[in-house]
């Protein structure tokens, strides 16, 4: 199966490469030889005089254009520990719990691994999908018999939103940007969250965030020279986009200790850092709310973090997509927009680029694919080139904007669905919150666990104490110490997280991302099926 | 200010899509002034008018708001077959519509889609090596990704070709390769052509890895005959590339002399060593054929002969972008196991279907025969896809103008018909000509009953440009 260690790739490649080359050569050399040039004539030459068995499809035969020696190096070196070798082996094993119920201490895979609330019993909002349904097939708009299975604001909104399509066709290519009426929307929607305007010309419809941020990465990036300054811990999008597009990930560590805080000297350093080693950082990527570290950043963090921006001539790159999902009382989500607005900065003070996505919130519509970028800052020479980037794939899907346009502009009080669209965001929400405190409690109490609390987000990260013998052990079995006590974890529980490896981490230090999405009723046997298998570890790894 | 245009990636700089490119911005923004365009620009049927095949919206209505399936009236609005393929398709998601799937889609769907390439082609074909993807545009993107390591890296592109291939080899540093196809004898494709292209490459240091066909051609709409995907394969054997296989547009066929027969059909008819040896990537799309889904975002791609390591690899990027829109793999699934005879819609998805494919037909020819008639037009007739390509022979007043105005002939061309007509067309230079010749692509896409008038006005136009320009002193030519 699948395999994320970047050394054991690279030994395999350069294992190929030294059987290879000397033949590889020799070959090369008779193939001049014995071609004719720039002669329309039939070449004449064998390709057989350096190929390898024709039916051995080990990634050593040579005769295959494409093998795992030969392509690019970029994709080899990227990694994505979200869905890494833990997921593969949790996918086994819930496949062969199938048929050998018998053999496990458990009987069911928990996916705690990725933002996925959906797959755990997760409701979308009726509002939303009714809207969808009807601009899914829009004759139902014609039937008298919808009037009685619809709402009449959903099929109201339906009428308002395919009136701003053109022909109404939901299934045409859009405009490249998204369907003009729906980015006004969102624009609406930014303007009323933030009390400052926004263009919907600045508004870039992607499917899903991810893209937003690849598109960013393609144009900031020309070389390994470029530099985009990440969270450490982050999440994996971003260096792997980096790594994809063959710049270099600057990292600046967020603080434990003080609930993952972001510090200005700590940029300041590892930008110097940076240029000291001939990378010009382009960019800083700020996850607020972050993952997986949940925390929410005080205005005055943010504000620091604007005018280190401004100062240093840095493209910020502001990932926002947990907007909505905050847990505490004593923090609140400002998007960076805000924060530089009202610090009188405009258009031509800094170069701002905000992501939101529809899949996360209380909304969780991670498979409908849908979110944006607001582009604001850049001069109208770059702004066309990222149009004509996004033009390439024409457009985004059109189901995902529409609910991009819904999420940016919900019912509202007075609405018919106002009642029960608010119960039902409510209900996830104080859900959401009630998880992320009862399983942050129960990761406190684990010997020799620390965990900050999730102020929003979608995750837990607490920090293990790992004795040596643990350590020890996982060196042994040639696994990084948090990949092994995340197998053990997996194999004695059926829950599956992710290693902090798989976000990196302060050297040393040991973490594993858990999100709070299991639906309430299954939380009480985590948490003992957890803290049972974290005892029984320690009885065995105790120093 | 920090991201200046001097400080850009290049690549991005030097990457161009006609397809939404200078034409389609002024249209826009003619539209915007009042002006009535007719786009013709993108394979976009649902934008002209074309209606969404009435079976598939009915299922996946009821998947977006599955709480349908449980009111007692819901056989009031849809039929019993959409409510029990509804039912089977949320069967296949982990939490219907809104869960990430698996990050090479629904195991269900890619199982669905290898039964409908089975029986099309008539050999096995393996669920784990299909990928869904966002449009079959983001597939090729990730299949390019792979193959390119730099500017050292060429691929064998058609010209004239769709510009993903261009835009795309430009953003990833690679070098295209072209290889003419040749107008003469309606776009068809001579090896010698692509030998010479390959030698050529290789003499100036390029390693040509890939080389991609598209089959029923874009712009071109040529079918390739079976003889000639046999030696398109053995050349890829010999010359140690892998093929990749834009057949997006399978359902549009427009003759009967040629019909489609996919890459991988051939391949395996082949036999051994071909069968084993050459690698191939297949492309499939819910945008075009007679679905028209362009919106939904949704394709395929299927892998033959690619090593397992890589088909990791691939599947490691894959799950960066999470997954492919759950939507679109059910939409997916409806097209490639669509309703059958018996079934309680299958009457009415027969009847639209035919209708569709029918008229794109009468289109095909309607708009070859229209521009033949008009003056200093050639056009080949459109074997299959969505789009007609006519040269342009333009006389040398028309080429001077063009010079004088600083527009590539094609593109003032082009503009002048869309200011005088409203038609929004992409000049041929978007897609790769032979120096000197120029062509338009217009889609067959406008409805039916409008053609004869859109014909009748683009060749008063044509026919007033053609005396406007024409100083005696000779024409651009073949």
């Amino acid at each position: 199966m699948r395999r994320f260690v970047i050394s054991q790739a690279k030994n395999l490649i350069d294992q190929t490469r030294r059987c290879r080359q000397p033949h590889h050569h020799s070959n090369l050399r008779l193939l001049s030889l014995l071609r004719s040039p720039a002669s329309d004539s039939t070449p004449v030459y064998s390709p057989r005089l350096f190929s390898s068995s024709a039916s051995d499809m080990s990634d050593s035969s040579s005769s295959l254009p494409v093998t795992l020696d030969s392509i690019n190096p970029k994709v080899l070196k990227c990694e994505y520990a979200v869905r890494g070798e833990i997921v593969s082996i949790a996918q086994r094993l819930q496949d062969d719990l199938k048929t050998n119920k018998d053999a496990y201490p458990f009987d069911e895979i928990i996916y705690c691994n990725i933002g996925n609330p959906q797959s755990l019993g997760q409701q979308p909002i009726t509002f939303f999908r009714e809207v969808l349904a009807l601009c899914s097939h829009t004759a139902l708009l014609d039937e008298s018999a919808t009037h009685g299975l619809f709402s009449s604001d959903s099929i109201d909104r339906a009428w308002k939103i395919l009136d701003q399509i053109p022909g109404k066709a939901t299934g045409a290519y859009s405009h490249s940007q998204g369907i003009k009426g729906l980015r006004d929307a969102i624009a609406a929607g930014i303007e009323a969250r933030d009390g400052f305007p926004a263009d919907p010309n600045d508004i870039f419809m992607t499917d899903g965030a991810s893209p937003g941020v690849h598109m960013m990465m393609q144009l900031l990036i020309s070389s390994e020279k470029d530099g985009i300054l990440c969270p450490i811990p982050q999440y994996p999008l971003y260096s792997a986009s980096i790594a994809l597009h063959g710049g270099s990930l600057v990292p600046y560590y967020l603080d434990e200790a003080s609930g993952w805080g972001l510090e200005i000297s700590e940029l300041k350093k590892q930008l110097e850092d940076a240029k000291s080693k001939g990378i010009t950082v382009r960019a800083l990527a700020v996850i607020n709310p972050g993952n997986p570290t949940g925390q929410v950043l005080s205005e005055e963090n943010q504000r620091d973090v604007v005018d280190f921006c401004k100062k240093e001539g840095l493209v910020l790159l502001a990932d926002e997509v947990y907007q909505e999902n905050v847990y505490v009382p004593d923090k609140k989500f400002h998007s960076f927009k805000k924060v530089a607005r009202s610090m009188g900065y405009g258009e031509k003070d800094i170069s701002l680029v905000s992501f939101q996505s529809i899949s996360k919130g209380y909304y969780g519509e991670c498979g409908k694919r849908g979110g944006y970028m607001e582009v604001t800052g850049f001069t109208s020479d770059v702004r066309e080139q990222i149009y004509k980037v996004a033009s390439v794939n024409l457009c985004s899907n059109i189901s995902g904007q529409i609910l991009a346009s819904l999420v940016m502009s919900p019912p509202k009080p007075g609405d018919d669905s106002y009642d029960s669209y608010i119960a039902e965001k409510e209900g996830i929400l104080s859900s959401l919150a009630t998880r992320a405190k009862t399983l942050e409690e129960a990761l406190n109490k684990l010997e020799g666990v620390t965990c900050n609390r999730a102020e929003g987000a979608m995750y837990l990260f607490p920090c293990i104490n790992l004795p040596q013998k643990a350590i020890a052990a996982a060196e042994a079995a040639k696994t990084a110490p948090d990949a092994f006590y995340c197998k053990r974890l997996l194999n004695a529980t059926g829950i599956v997280v992710v290693p902090g490896s798989g976000f990196r981490q302060v050297p040393g230090t040991w973490h594993f991302r858990c999100t709070i999405l299991p639906q309430e009723d299954k939380i009480p046997a985590i948490v003992d099926r957890l803290t049972e298998f974290h005892k029984s570890f320690m009885d065995e790894f105790r120093d | 200010m920090a991201l200046e245009y001097d400080l850009l990636n290049e690549n991005v700089k030097k990457c161009q899509y006609a397809v939404r490119g200078e034409l389609y911005l002024r249209a826009s923004e003619l539209q915007k002034e009042g002006k009535k365009i007719i786009f013709t620009n993108v394979g976009n049927p649902h934008a002209l008018g074309q209606k969404p095949l009435t079976f598939p919206r009915q299922v996946v209505a009821l998947c977006q708001a599955p709480f349908l399936l449980d009111d007692p009236n819901v056989g009031m609005l849809f039929p019993a077959d959409a409510i029990a393929r509804a039912k089977h398709y949320l069967s296949l998601t982990s939490g219907g519509l809104g869960a990430y799937s698996d990050s090479r889609g629904l195991p269900g769907v890619r199982k669905e889609v290898a039964e409908f390439i089975q029986r099309r082609d008539g050999y096995p074909s393996d669920p784990e090596l299909i990928f869904l993807t966002d449009g079959a545009s983001k597939g090729v993107m990730q299949i390019l990704n792979c193959v390119i390591r730099g500017e050292g890296d060429g691929i064998l592109v058609p010209v004239p070709q769709y510009p993903l291939y261009s835009a795309t080899i430009s953003l990833l540093g690679g070098s295209l390769v072209p290889y003419y196809l040749d107008e003469s004898e309606n776009w068809g494709l001579d090896v010698n052509n692509l030998r010479q292209s390959v030698a050529q490459a290789r003499s100036q240091g390029i390693s040509v890895r890939a080389m991609v066909i598209i089959n029923p051609g874009n712009p071109t709409g040529q079918c390739l005959s079976e003889a000639n995907l046999k030696e398109i394969l053995r050349f890829c054997y010999n010359e140690k590339l892998v093929l990749l296989g834009d057949e997006v547009y399978q359902q549009n066929i427009y003759q009967d002399e040629r019909p489609f027969i996919s890459s991988k059909k051939v391949l395996m008819d082949m036999g051994l060593p071909f069968s084993k040896e050459v690698q191939l990537v297949a492309f499939h799309t819910v945008s075009k054929g007679y679905w028209g889904e362009c919106g939904q975002r949704g394709g395929y791609f299927e892998m033959t002969n690619i090593p397992p390591k890589v088909v990791e690899e691939i599947y490691k990027v894959a799950s960066i972008a999470l997954s492919p829109n759950v939507s679109a793999q059910i939409f997916m699934g409806l097209m490639v196991s669509p309703p059958k005879p018996g079934d309680i819609s299958y009457d009415q998805f027969a009847r639209e279907s035919k209708g569709i494919l029918e008229s794109l037909r009468r289109r095909a020819k309607i708009m070859t025969d229209g521009f033949n008639s008009c003056k200093n037009v050639v056009c080949n007739f459109t074997e299959g896809a969505m789009y007609s390509f006519p040269q342009i022979r333009l006389p040398t007043g028309a080429l001077q103008a063009a010079k004088q105005a600083g527009k590539v002939p094609d593109v003032f061309y082009c503009l002048k018909l869309l200011e005088a007509t409203g038609i929004s067309t992409v000049p041929g230079s978007g897609f790769g000509q032979k120096e000197g010749v120029f062509h338009l692509r217009t889609t067959i896409l406008p409805a039916e009953e409008e053609m004869p008038e859109i014909m009748d006005s683009f060749k008063k136009f044509n026919d007033e440009f053609m005396t406007q320009y024409d100083n005696g002193f000779g024409y651009s030519r073949m």
